[in-house]
């Protein structure tokens, strides 16, 4: 993978490639395949513009309305239901958006600063037992993690640290693929060469590691914090086994909470489906949103594992 | 310190030659670093490693030993769990559901992963880059999110498919039509993830290769299928593991679902299910870290040999 190999900013490499490839391509009207993408895209945006379409509807206009589900009705609720989702059981929506936030960035940042660290470590240094831990490493990608949940639930619930914020944040942590990435870009993108020179300056191991290394890891970085923060921000599993308080809970089993009691017509008053609906969009308009501006990293930073 | 101070600066290519045919002289020098150093960078890890991966693996192993009854209280019970498990039908049906829904879901969502990013790749118009972003929304999606959303349009109350087909509406969380239901519901959220790893592997390919076959009488459906694809088999691999991982503990999807699906996703649909219930409903933590830890083993190993047939292509063991 030369793009990579040189410190040269990756993206800026791939961005050449592709202004090449467009000189040379042949400009022809592609109707076809323009009709394939947006028959994929209607595919994927659907249940995206149900969600829209419903969050502007009263909560009777929900299950009943004259335009059909997929388009709007005639009232448009969307600022009272949004009042609705905001107050409801004093402000619990608020909590739950407020928890998935700590425990995705808290997650996700120990996650990104546990795999620079060891990633590093893997590429740069020849320590003992370097190749049999690098094989456990493997071996741990290909742990399914929801087999683990539940052995730490047990393991969590003996030092009492189960219903607390701990309790989701520590596991998140863990990221043995996150390691395997920062491996595999740092073993091209950061030369020995400048670390050899940095050393032979009088640099001591930490100072050409923050200084010299650390700058050139930036896009796999990024790509590793965003791959774990939104790890666990959708995790489900882990918060519903290790969460009994449901102060604590993160959104995603906030919401799945209010289906289940929807279901079972327990909101008291309130239309729960109404909630539920207005719930779930504020709740994914923050990643959408971080994907959209970080763009430029995560594009060419998910094929880190895959390019070799 | 000049050194330290122009690193981040682009080094001529002359510099980026010798990375690259340098290799042996690397390795000589990295063996001379102190060993310490390295362990130093790789213990914060290490310590979350051996805590919340080893020891849960370990700890369920020990607790799958145990039997827990009412009357009896903890006993040691060896293997007993074990032989329990693989003769229990709610955990075998379980594991034959997945196999069967893995078989079906994964084509699925690769072959849709894969058109998808060969199309886009072939183009470079701003809707084609729109498309990208549109099917690749779903990822920033949570799968309790998705599942919801699918569920509403499923429902009979309040989804289109009863305005658009009547009386006559197909509900697609019926025990018939359940399969199906799911492999929308899990293409939806993945194929996008997919794509993007496909089209990125695609976009490292040199477009001369392909000039050059165009040159010796190429048709592009040829350079996709004999130069794209297997120039991007290592990418191929990789999201092949992602899949059946993510698919052999598949868990969210029916979980949500489990409340509005009229009863055909029942408490043992998938092993993980099955264990959760075990485990949170009634509170047979032994059995549940049985099969968990069943399962656990069962997908490492399975993954692990897939991954030995096609290490030639993969490069994930070299």
């Amino acid at each position: 993978m030369s793009v990579l190999s040189s410190p040269v900013r990756a993206d800026d490499a791939v961005h050449a490639l592709r202004e090449g490839r467009r000189a040379r391509r042949p400009r022809r009207r592609r109707t076809g395949s323009h009709l394939f993408l947006a028959f994929l895209v209607l595919y994927f945006v659907l249940p995206l513009w149900f969600l829209i379409v419903a969050s502007t509807k009263s909560p009777g206009g929900l299950f009943n309305s004259p335009n059909g589900a997929l388009w709007f009705g005639e009232e448009f609720a969307l600022f009272d239901n949004l009042s609705t989702l905001f107050t409801y059981n004093d402000g619990i929506y608020l909590r739950w958006l407020g928890n998935s936030l700590l425990y995705a960035f808290g997650g996700g940042i120990g996650a990104t600063v546990l795999a620079v660290l060891a990633g590093y470590a893997f590429a740069k240094f020849d320590f003992p037992g370097r190749r049999i831990s690098f094989a456990l490493l493997l071996g741990a990608v290909m742990v399914p993690m929801t087999a683990l949940v539940i052995p730490t639930f047990v393991m969590l619930s003996e030092v009492e640290l189960t219903n607390t914020a701990w309790a989701v944040i520590l596991p998140s942590m863990l990221s043995p693929f996150g390691v395997y990435l920062m491996r595999v870009y740092t073993a091209d993108g950061v030369p020995d060469e400048l670390l050899d020179a940095a050393r032979m300056d009088g640099a001591g191991e930490f100072r050409t590691f923050f200084q010299v290394a650390l700058p050139l890891m930036r896009p796999a970085i990024v790509t590793v914090l965003l791959l774990s923060v939104v790890g666990t921000w959708n995790n489900y599993f882990l918060p519903l086994a290790v969460l009994s308080d449901s102060e604590l809970f993160p959104i995603t089993v906030g919401i799945n909470l209010w289906q289940g009691l929807a279901g079972a017509n327990n909101g008291g008053g309130v239309s729960l489906y109404t909630l539920i609906v207005v719930g779930s969009l504020v709740s994914i308009i923050p990643l959408i949103a971080a994907f959209l501006g970080l763009q430029r990293y995560w594009q060419g930073g998910l094929s880190i594992g895959s390019l070799k | 310190m000049a050194t330290l101070d122009t690193a981040p600066r682009p080094v001529s290519p002359a510099a980026g030659a010798t990375s690259a045919t340098g290799r042996r002289g690397t390795r000589r020098r990295k063996r001379r670093g102190n060993g310490l150093v390295g362990w130093l960078f790789l213990a914060p890890f290490a310590v979350v490693f051996l805590l919340f991966l080893v020891g849960p693996l370990l700890y369920a192993f020990y607790l799958s030993l145990f039997t827990n009854g009412l009357a009896t209280g903890e006993e040691f019970a060896g293997l007993a769990n074990y032989s329990r498990a693989f003769t229990d039908p709610a955990f075998l049906s379980g594991v034959w559901f997945v196999v069967r829904f893995a078989v079906l879901v994964i084509p699925a969502q690769m072959l849709v992963a894969l058109l998808a990013a060969l199309v886009l790749d072939s183009l470079t118009t701003r809707f084609a880059k729109f498309s990208r972003l549109m099917i690749f929304v779903p990822y920033a999606i949570p799968a309790v999110i998705g599942a919801v959303l699918w569920g509403f349009l499923y429902s009979p109350n309040f989804g289109p498919l009863e305005q658009l087909f009547g009386e006559s509406a197909p509900f697609l969380l019926s025990p018939d039509n359940l399969f199906y239901g799911l492999t929308n519901v899990v293409t939806w959220q993945w194929a996008g993830y997919y794509m993007i790893i496909i089209y990125a592997a695609l976009q490292g390919i040199d477009p001369a290769i392909y000039e050059a076959a165009r040159m010796d009488g190429a048709k592009a459906w040829q350079i996709a299928t004999r130069i794209k694809i297997p120039m991007i088999s290592s990418a191929l691999v990789l999201i092949l593991v992602f899949a059946v991982i993510g698919t052999l503990q598949f868990f969210t999807e029916p979980q949500v679902l489990l409340p509005i699906s009229n009863g055909s996703i029942t408490t043992d649909i998938t092993p993980n299910v099955y264990a959760f219930n075990l485990a949170f409903r009634f509170a047979q933590f032994n059995y549940a870290s049985a099969i968990s830890f069943a399962l656990g083993i069962v997908v490492f190993i399975g993954v692990y040999i897939f991954l030995f047939l096609t290490r030639k292509r993969g490069g994930f063991l070299k």
